[in-house]
Formats: structure tokens, C-alpha cells, sequence
């Protein structure tokens, strides 16, 4: 009795303490182009952060700085408590301390792309068990068979032997995705996952987004779907110039835009 | 037409094909082995390695290999370094050594320009995905970036390869009696050059449709996502009809 009170009082702190994901005070530039000006966010466990923004805001940059595709100028990743360790290089930019940490870092946080990338010389199943063999070195069999039960769940399984050259978009952005949960990640980074399909297509991705959120994954989603931004993130933020400019509850965000930057977005949306 | 001439003279052709294939065979290979090397000291970012390549292939891609090959098998004997080394001299008095060397040397310029251009060539989307999913370097290079790079430069280094067949024949100015060495042999023999040049024409013509149709065969194998799915009727066309 008193034992299951202590493991309650203990459990609660350190599920609050330990964000999935952290981002604090992130600087990139371009050149003189200061893309992301200082941006900070937190994504606990479970948390779907719709980040928003006009384009050119920078979103695609936060996401790509976030796993290392691109390097922040300063500021700090954490993922689950784990910082990436950066040094200082002799041109004055920081670079990446431990490129294996990097990898294994990188690992836990699944990127799905605007323009799908599936490797197009491998067929869905070849490209859904790459990562996991190669990477995680889980044993083959093993990797096929979780693939199989993804490639299902997201309603490709028919095609699993097809190259993606030979899918329609939302079937290739379906196949991404169950790529992308073949890692197990702790956290799934998605850019504009919809954006680059035809308008009849965004609908069996959005679905198969939705269902994620609802299993508790833990997701940082750059979207312009504005439906799926309200019902079913748990956040949203609002970049604008580089910048944070709202960050809020969506049904409250929607409803009483807390800037006039966002009031904007939204109203220009509806047009 | 005298068939009997033209029946003896293929078969005396053909009969030095094998030399025309060994030749043609160690050039490439060996040339495929610089080739890598050079492609890899231009990729791997050190300065010195990309001045090193940029003037190697300036040198080998700008001159005549029959220019190479005489200074090769002439000129380099005049060195008394090379008259005197146990390891050179014995590859470089020998005109079948030569001739490959000058043939591999050729070829590698040629070769790592085709390679380095299908690196390039490689979209980055498909490498960017490979890092998010956290693989190290050389896991990338060789599940993603290598076997996207080798389909690329196929079509170009079967050319370069056909080219290679045809450069064999070089070698009879070095005094090998290869196919084009036969040939002139033959020539000189008969005086009958038509019917000579026509029959190694015609062999070379057929060895190379094999070598053209073993590649297009490779070619076909690694890229069934470029052809029609199961099912799928139509017909892909890997260039866009311009006329
Ligand atoms: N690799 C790059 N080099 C130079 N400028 C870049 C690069 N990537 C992005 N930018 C610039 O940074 C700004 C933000 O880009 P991005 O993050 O892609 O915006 P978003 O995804 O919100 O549309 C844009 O002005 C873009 O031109
Ligand atoms: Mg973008």
C-alpha cells in the first residue's frame, strides 16, 4: 500500500520533468538570412504540436535543425532528456560533438518528408526494414514481419513488393510513415506530410496521422491542414519571421487568435 | 565474291580475338580500380586530391591515347630510372603491358568524370532520408547513395566501355597482333583491304552489339522501378519523346 504511493508520488515528477523533446532558444541563419530567431518548444510524451506558419517562416528549418540535417547556429536539443552535444568548431559554428550520438539521436526521431523520399531502388518492404536492419541491427525476419504489420495497419500491405515510383502520392506518404514507425521512434517529425498531394489524396494520410495521435505518439507535425491542426494536436505554435509568435491550446487558439500576426494566417486561410 | 577469302580471313580475325579481349578486359578493369580511386580522392573534400584529379583527367581526357600509348611504350624507356627498376621495366619494355596501362590510365579519367557526375547526380532527398533514419556514412553511401550512382552512370560507362573495344585496336601500332594487327597483316599479305577491314569491322561490330546488350540486360535488371508496375500497362519512357 504504502509502497504503490511512493512509486505514484515518484512517477509523476519525472514523467513532467522529462519532455520527449526540447528545444531552447534555437538560432539559424542563411547566410545574413536569420531563418529561426530564438525559438524554444516542448513536447511531452504523447504531445502533437502543430507548428504553423506562413512559408518561409522557418518550420521546415526548425524541424531539419532538430534532427541535425541542418546545424543550429546555437541553442539546445533534448530528446528524452538526452542533450545533443555540440562544440565549437574552428570557424567559429558549432558542429555536431559525437556524429554517433547524432545517429543514434536521429534514430528516435522518424522524419517524415514533404516529398515522401522513400528510396526509390527498393521496393515498400525493402525500404521499410533498411533502418531497423541496418541501424537498430534487429534481426531481419523479425523487421519483415513488423513490416508487414505496419504496411497493413496504413492499408498498403498489397503493394509491399511494389517500387514507390509505382504508387499514387498518398500511398508512397502512407508508406513513409509506416518507414518511419518501423524505428519504434520516440518522437515523429512530419513536414508537411500532405502538402506535395493532390487534394484527394490528403485524406487516407490525414487518417492514417490522426490514428497516431490517438495511440499517444509523440509528434512535432509541420501542417497547413488547419482541420487537422485544431482537432487533433494537442498544441499549436504559430512561427512567424522566425519566431514564436502564439503558442497555445488549438480549440482556444482558433477561436480567439492570440495575435494579430495569427488572426491573419487563419483569416487569409479561410479566403 | 570470293567467300573463301572472306571465310579465311574471319577465321584468322577471330582467331586473335581473345588477345583483343584480354586487352580490352585488364584495361577496364584496371582502369575501374583507378577509376574508384580517383572518384574517391575527388569526393573526399581535401583540396590537394581535387587539384591531383582535375589535372590527371585533364591530362588523360585531353591527349590522344595513341599519344599516351607511344609515350608509354617509347617514351618512358629513355629514363634510365625506369631501364634500371626491377618492377617497372619489366611491365614497360613489354608492349602488351603498355598498351593496358595507357588503356587503364585513358579509361580512368574518363571513367571517374562519368562516376563523379552520377554521385552528383544522386537526389539529395534520397540521401537527407537515409541520414534522418540515422544511418552512419557508409551505410548511406552503400544502401542509398552507391546503388542509386552505379544506375545512373551505366548508360555512360557501357559507353565508355564500347569505346574501350574500339581503343584495342591500338595496340597494333605497338606491334600486338590483336584483330586490327591481324587484319593488317592480312592486308599486307593479299593487297585486298576492302575485304580485309570489312570482315574486322564486322566482328567488331558484333562484339561490341554483345557488350551493348550485356549491359542493356544489367541496366534492366537493377532498374525494375523504372519499368511499368505488375499490372500496369503502359509503357514508361525513360526519356520524354522530344520530336
Ligand atoms: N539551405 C538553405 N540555404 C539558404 N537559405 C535557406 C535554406 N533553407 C531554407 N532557407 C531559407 O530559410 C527560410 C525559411 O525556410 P523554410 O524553413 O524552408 O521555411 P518554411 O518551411 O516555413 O516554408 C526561407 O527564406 C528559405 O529561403
Ligand atoms: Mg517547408
Amino acid at each position: 500500500m504504502s509502497a504503490s504511493l511512493a512509486t505514484a508520488a515518484n512517477a509523476k515528477p519525472s514523467l513532467d520533468t522529462t519532455a520527449a523533446i526540447s528545444v531552447k532558444d534555437m538560432r539559424k541563419c542563411f547566410g545574413d538570412h536569420e531563418v529561426l530567431k530564438g525559438i524554444s518548444l516542448e513536447a511531452h510524451k504523447g504531445d502533437v504540436i502543430s507548428i504553423l506558419g506562413s512559408s518561409g517562416s522557418g518550420k521546415s528549418t526548425l524541424l531539419r535543425c532538430i534532427n541535425l540535417l541542418e546545424t543550429p547556429d546555437s541553442g539546445e536539443v533534448r530528446v528524452d532528456g538526452e542533450l545533443i552535444r555540440m562544440k565549437q568548431s574552428r570557424d567559429g559554428h558549432q558542429t555536431p560533438a559525437d556524429i554517433h550520438q547524432v545517429e543514434r539521436i536521429r534514430a528516435d526521431l522518424a522524419m517524415v518528408f514533404q516529398s515522401f523520399n522513400l528510396w526509390s531502388h527498393m521496393t515498400v518492404l525493402e525500404n521499410l526494414v533498411a533502418a531497423p536492419v541496418h541501424v537498430l541491427k534487429r534481426p531481419r525476419a523479425e523487421c519483415l514481419e513488423q513490416a508487414e504489420a505496419l504496411l497493413k495497419r496504413v492499408g498498403i500491405w498489397e503493394r509491399r513488393n511494389y517500387y514507390p515510383p509505382h504508387m499514387s502520392g498518398g500511398q508512397q506518404q502512407r508508406a513513409a510513415i509506416a518507414r518511419a514507425l518501423a524505428m519504434n521512434p520516440k518522437v515523429m517529425l512530419f513536414d508537411e506530410p500532405t502538402s506535395a498531394l493532390d487534394p484527394e489524396l490528403v485524406g487516407e494520410v490525414l487518417r492514417v496521422m490522426r490514428s497516431l495521435a490517438e495511440e499517444g505518439r509523440t509528434m512535432l507535425v509541420v501542417t497547413h491542414e488547419m482541420g487537422f491542426a485544431r482537432d487533433v494536436s494537442s498544441k499549436v505554435m504559430f512561427l512567424h519571421k522566425g519566431e514564436v509568435d502564439s503558442l497555445g491550446e488549438p480549440k482556444e487558439m482558433f477561436a480567439r487568435p492570440p495575435t494579430q500576426q495569427f488572426k491573419q494566417f487563419i483569416t487569409n486561410f479561410n479566403k | 565474291m570470293d567467300f573463301d577469302f572472306y571465310l579465311s580471313t574471319m577465321w584468322s580475325v577471330l582467331k586473335a580475338l581473345p588477345l583483343t579481349l584480354e586487352i580490352w578486359f585488364f584495361g577496364v578493369a584496371i582502369g575501374l580500380v583507378l577509376a574508384t580511386g580517383l572518384t574517391w580522392l575527388r569526393a573526399s573534400g581535401y583540396k590537394l586530391g581535387e587539384y591531383f584529379t582535375r589535372a590527371y583527367v585533364f591530362v588523360f581526357r585531353g591527349s590522344p591515347l595513341l599519344v599516351q600509348l607511344y609515350l608509354i611504350y617509347f617514351g618512358l624507356s629513355q629514363f634510365d630510372f625506369i631501364r634500371h627498376s626491377p618492377i617497372l621495366w619489366p611491365i614497360l619494355r613489354d608492349p602488351m603491358y603498355c598498351t593496358i596501362v595507357a588503356m587503364a590510365l585513358n579509361t580512368a579519367a574518363y571513367s571517374s568524370e562519368i562516376f563523379r557526375g552520377s554521385l552528383r547526380a544522386v537526389p539529395v532527398g534520397q540521401i537527407e532520408a537515409a541520414k534522418a533514419f540515422g544511418m552512419p556514412a557508409f551505410t548511406r553511401f552503400r544502401l542509398v547513395t552507391l546503388p542509386i550512382a552505379l544506375r545512373l552512370a551505366l548508360p555512360a560507362y557501357s559507353t565508355e566501355i564500347i569505346l574501350m573495344t574500339k581503343a584495342t585496336a591500338l595496340a597494333s601500332v605497338v606491334t600486338i597482333m590483336e584483330m586490327m594487327g591481324t587484319a593488317q597483316k592480312i592486308q599486307h599479305d593479299t593487297f585486298r583491304p576492302i575485304e580485309v577491314l570489312t570482315c574486322a569491322g564486322v566482328i567488331y561490330l558484333l562484339l561490341n552489339l554483345s557488350i551493348a546488350r550485356l549491359f542493356a540486360w544489367v541496366e534492366y535488371l537493377l532498374s525494375p522501378h523504372l519499368r511499368p508496375a505488375p499490372g500496369q500497362s503502359q509503357q514508361i519512357k525513360p526519356v520524354p519523346e522530344v520530336l
